[in-house]
């Protein structure tokens, strides 16, 4: 505790001292480095300089709080009187910085009623370096305090990943969300109206019942929770299918089905879409044939509900094969074996063991399944035909002819509702048991191959969809080496040349530009999201602390409401100081990070729920603390939850789009917008050959990924047990 | 402890590094943010054109207009773009009835058509008019030809049975281009008679896309046979090599007037009216052909390519911009049309 004070506080006064302050125009390389210039220049100075060669009084705190810190922790105090100085120390400091922050802004005083405090001369814009900083370690001498004082078990170190989660996460997630969930309660003119709300959720268009009766349509609602329930359950069937065949089917091609269910999840966004549309369209190859070979004519079927729940099945069985996949693997033998040595056939013993061992993955998939189709947008966009969902009748009020902020507002609420409905319920289906397999004790054991009947049903799901991926994919991305997709398969590299041409060393290509920025923006975001996931994981799973639940709930919103509210909310909440992120790199790397961190978060607590405490305990016991057990003893078996939430993380960030839209600039644009205007403007080849690209690359990371994280080590025997590796839990 | 510590504080840090090293480099001396809505080619066309005639440096952000009016209310605090280029004229006449872009009258606007100059001043001079294109139908003749179907010509012809679940339009709830086609219907023919049109037209329907040129795709790919969409988007398609011819209604058509207009707190004010001046001269105005675009432009001298569709050839009523673009007006439309026509069954 004392330590933890002490470093940080150092920290923050180094960086209150030498960091500049302010966000700098031109990047910290342009630092007028001369002579210490830097230090009092207007533009470059630290807080130090800002408070001295500028008299800007209010940045004073920046400079006394850490002070205080220090003189806590090099005081001979007792305990709790040196972490009630932690105490005061980094709350009043981060206080009274964020007051500041918020207060002046770039006009002077923010608020009318402030200019009783005097006039006021200067301009404040967003923070940089400095202004980071210091907080941030102001906030971790605060969690040191906290600790002293007895919370967290009094482990510096819990308190610290406490508070950092907690405070990113209500900065990046819950703020922008709330800012922009308030308009729920605007009337149009932008008037407070708690009223507002109620007339916009009584809307017919959302709640109507209609089509039972024969009307044409049913509401928005009810149609969004048919879907996501269908996905949900759809896919956590199918990834399940696939998991328990690459495991334990005895397969001899099951890395390529591996592979295979990973493709989707590479593709960058429409392309799927428009893939489904070239075969089962109403001009597509099965209609063709169809009309040609029986007479029949299939019509526009793939327009609506079939369309949408076929696209999204493709688009996210693999997440649920992801986080069912570790936690099969996570299975321990053991009560299984004792299963059968108890005479259980093995049917007997999948359906009674390993079946229910597996409820939290099948629950955290299903949750998974049925948030992400509620939030998808561009499936329904290209297939629904006249299938409105919610994610789409957000988008639309956000941006369409009729914007109508307000009824954004709104929808998003009810997504947000039904998320935590779904939130709930799998809450209550896996909390009342245990599902702990992975404990201290030695478990050689060996994993039962699956009952016959359970094969073949597996692999009757699984072949015919590898075999359409196979098709699917075969052509859409044929339309990247062909001259007119869907028209003239006349074969030609054209697209790919323009697309990425390389004349005399100079990157010419139209698509270069995109393509390193996404893969930069992608690698600085994916390590950070899985950290920050597992982290996360580690907190909510095995830590106790007042308010948990509503940040676990809270990391959930990003991920429930549709991407193009996550992108102008942030645009809101983040264009003005003291956080003036908008137009940089920062916002979508923040965007790619608290987006996309939920997934993290449920495989690495689908993954914690098999791994016994006592194991943490044992490390306790042995004088470790709360960071013992989590680098040593959680860390290592949580392997593929980890290669699970990098992966996904980098990938998602490379395919996202809608949450990416309003955020990209000249600057910083993205290879997925680069593509959709390809698409908008029906130059399909050279939009396939950029996704074609994306793709390879890619399957290469996960390749990579693959290769550098290796298994985890929990001492299973391999399939014809040579040596066993007993005690291999390090 | 301090390894610890510093694990800890690594994963914030990390993520405020990548935050801040990207800082705001358009803010120099001599550049300008310009929020396009046009085709991405155009826009680098202009761009590029541009900052080779006056040095300025140019960035380009391309977004759908509806996009790009949603982020200038969400950026109003704080602007970070300068001119806000094409995009159909309403989302521009909206901007200006909420006070989201700046007053100002360029020196050449008396070298424009009419409709462009009324756009101005329909906006009290806070938007003009920079191209403009008609509405009509598009069709895929190919599939016509293997069901027999004659192509349509007139508004009324889009009612006739042959085209019984072979039509889409846009859906006005979402799309511009489908409210100048409400409100065209309604200029032309008086409010109830439209409705009772548009009634009769949902029987035809058979998809309201959200987009506004998602039908014209769909005609180019085979999946309906008629749309109802701006006519140069046809030409656009046909040269990239799709299936798809247009026709002007007999009955006279409504039109958009493509907009241009200076965001209001630019903070590149200077730059923004150069490019304003600039963009309304032929020189300019040219570059919308070169990069396969065919609107009409709306400076008098530019020339106008031969593939474009011929704005003098076409009958154009005298669409109202002032009434049929106000928020107010528009709104009672598109509900009417929800709550009459889209809730029926076909």
């Amino acid at each position: 505790m004392r330590a933890a004070g002490l470093w940080s506080s150092l920290v923050a006064l180094a960086a209150a001292l030498l960091l500049p302050w302010y966000l700098l125009q031109d990047g910290i390389a342009a630092t007028p480095l001369a002579n210490l210039a830097w230090l009092t220049d207007p533009d470059f100075a630290p807080a130090a300089g800002q408070v001295l060669a500028e008299g800007r009084w209010w940045l004073l705190p920046a400079l006394l709080a850490p002070a205080l810190g220090l003189l806590s922790a090099l005081l001979p105090l007792a305990r709790p009187v040196r972490a009630a100085g932690f105490l005061v120390a980094g709350a009043g400091g981060l206080l009274a910085l964020l007051a500041q922050g918020y207060a002046i802004g770039v006009q002077g005083w923010s608020a009318p009623w402030l200019e009783a405090l005097g006039p006021m001369e200067s301009r404040q814009f967003g923070i940089g370096w400095g202004g980071a900083v210091v907080p941030l370690a102001l906030a971790v001498l605060l969690a040191a305090g906290l600790a002293g004082r007895g919370a967290f078990r009094g482990d510096a170190f819990t308190a610290a990943v406490a508070v950092l989660v907690a405070g990113s996460i209500g900065l990046f997630t819950a703020m922008p969300l709330v800012l922009l969930l308030g308009d729920a309660f605007r009337d149009p003119s932008g008037a407070l109206a708690a009223g507002a709300v109620f007339g916009r959720l009584a809307d017919d268009r959302l709640w109507s019942l209609g089509c039972l009766a024969g009307a044409p349509r049913c509401g928005v609602v009810w149609n969004t929770l048919l879907l996501g329930t269908l996905v949900g359950a759809s896919t956590t069937a199918m990834g399940l299918a696939f998991a328990l065949l690459v495991t334990r089917g005895r397969l001899r091609w099951a890395r390529g089905l591996r592979w295979l269910t990973v493709l989707p999840i590479v593709t960058p966004p429409f392309i799927l879409g428009l893939g489904l549309i070239l075969i089962f369209g109403r001009s597509g190859l099965v209609s063709n044939a169809a009309s040609a070979w029986f007479g029949l004519e299939l019509g526009r079927w793939i327009y609506g509900l079939p369309g949408v729940l076929l696209a999204q099945l493709f688009a996210f069985t693999p997440i649920a094969f992801l986080v069912l996949i570790g936690v099969v693997e996570g299975l321990s033998p053991t009560l299984e074996e004792a299963s059968s040595t108890l005479r259980a056939t093995p049917r007997e013993t999948f359906a009674t063991v390993t079946l229910p061992l597996l409820r939290p993955g099948i629950a955290n998939a299903f949750l998974l399944g049925f948030v992400e189709s509620m939030a998808d947008f561009g499936n329904p966009v290209v297939l629904g035909g006249n299938f409105g969902v919610l994610a789409t009748e957000i988008f639309f009020a956000v941006v369409g002819a009729q914007a109508d902020a307000g009824r954004a507002a709104t929808l998003s609420l009810i997504l947000l509702a039904l998320a935590l409905g779904a939130f709930s319920l799998q809450r209550w289906l896996t909390a009342r048991k245990s599902y702990v397999s992975i404990g201290g004790k030695g478990d050689g054991g060996l994993a039962p191959p699956l009952p016959a009947g359970v094969r073949r049903l597996c692999l009757s799901v699984a072949l015919p969809w590898a075999a359409l991926t196979v098709i699917l994919y075969g052509l859409a991305l044929s339309g990247g080496f062909v001259e007119i997709w869907g028209r003239d398969y006349t074969p030609t590299f054209r697209h790919m040349v323009k697309a990425f041409d390389i004349e005399g060393g100079q990157l010419t290509g139209l698509a270069w530009n995109s393509v390193i920025t996404t893969v930069t923006l992608a690698a600085i975001a994916a390590p950070v999201t899985a950290a920050l996931g597992i982290a996360a994981a580690w907190l909510f799973s095995r830590t106790r602390f007042a308010g948990r639940g509503v940040l676990e709930f809270a990391t959930m919103l990003s991920f429930a409401v549709p991407g193009t509210v996550i992108g102008v909310a942030y645009l809101r909440a983040f264009n003005l100081p003291p956080l003036e992120l908008a137009g940089t790199g920062a916002i979508i790397v923040a965007c790619f990070v608290f987006r996309n961190l939920p997934v993290g978060l449920r495989s690495g607590m689908a993954a914690m729920a098999q791994i016994d405490p006592s194991l943490d305990e044992a490390s306790h016991t042995l004088g470790g603390g709360g960071g013992d057990a989590f680098r040593r003893v959680v860390l290592p078996l949580l392997r593929p939850a980890i290669v699970a939430g990098l992966v996904y993380a980098f990938v998602r960030a490379m395919t996202t789009i809608s949450a990416v839209i309003f955020l990209v600039t000249a600057d910083t644009e993205l290879a997925t917008v680069f593509i959709v205007n390809r698409v908008i403007n029906g130059d399909y080849g050279l939009a396939i050959a950029v996704a074609v690209v994306l793709i390879a690359l890619m399957v290469v990371m996960l390749g990579l990924a693959q290769l550098l994280v290796g298994r985890r080590r929990i001492g299973r025997r391999a399939a014809v047990p040579v040596v066993a590796t007993r005690g291999a839990v390090a | 402890m301090l390894f610890r510590l510093i694990r800890a504080a690594a994963i914030p840090a990390a993520l405020l590094a990548a935050v801040l090293a990207p800082a705001g480099a358009a803010r120099a001396q001599g550049s300008l943010n310009l929020y396009c809505s046009v085709q991405l080619e155009w826009c680098q066309a202009a761009a590029n054109a541009f900052q080779r005639d006056t040095g300025i440096r140019v960035a380009v952000s391309q977004k759908g207009s509806g996009e790009v009016l949603a982020q200038l209310r969400a950026e109003a605090g704080n602007p970070r773009g300068d001119v806000w280029f094409g995009g159909t004229g309403d989302p521009h006449l909206q901007a200006a009835e909420e006070n989201l872009s700046a007053e100002y009258r360029s020196p050449s606007l008396d070298q424009l058509h009419d409709w462009a100059q009324k756009q101005a001043r329909d906006s009290r001079y806070r938007t003009v008019g920079i191209y403009a294109g008609a509405l009509g139908m598009a069709f895929n003749p190919e599939l016509l030809a293997r069901r027999n179907i004659a192509a349509p010509a007139c508004w009324r012809d889009l009612l006739d049975a042959r085209f019984r679940n072979e039509i889409q339009m846009a859906n006005p709830q979402s799309s511009g281009t489908a409210y100048v086609m409400i409100a065209t219907i309604v200029q032309i023919m008086g409010e109830d008679p439209a409705f009772e049109y548009l009634k009769a037209l949902h029987r035809n329907i058979n998809a309201y896309p959200r987009s506004g040129t998602g039908p014209i795709k769909s005609v180019a790919r085979g999946e309906t046979a008629v749309s109802v969409s701006f006519v140069h988007d046809a030409v656009t398609e046909r040269l990239g090599g799709f299936p798809v011819s247009s026709a002007v209604p007999c009955e006279g058509t409504g039109y958009e007037v493509g907009s241009m207009s200076i965001i209001r707190g630019a903070r590149n004010l200077r730059s923004a009216q150069r490019f304003y001046d600039w963009a309304l001269t032929p020189a300019a105005q040219q570059l919308g052909a070169e990069s396969k675009q065919f609107q009409t432009p709306s400076n008098r001298a530019t020339p106008v390519p031969a593939e474009a569709p011929r704005m003098a050839d076409i009958r154009l009523i005298d669409y109202d911009f002032a009434k049929y673009g106000a928020s107010a007006e528009r709104r009672r439309l598109i509900e009417r049309w929800d709550r009459e026509v889209n809730a029926l069954p076909r």
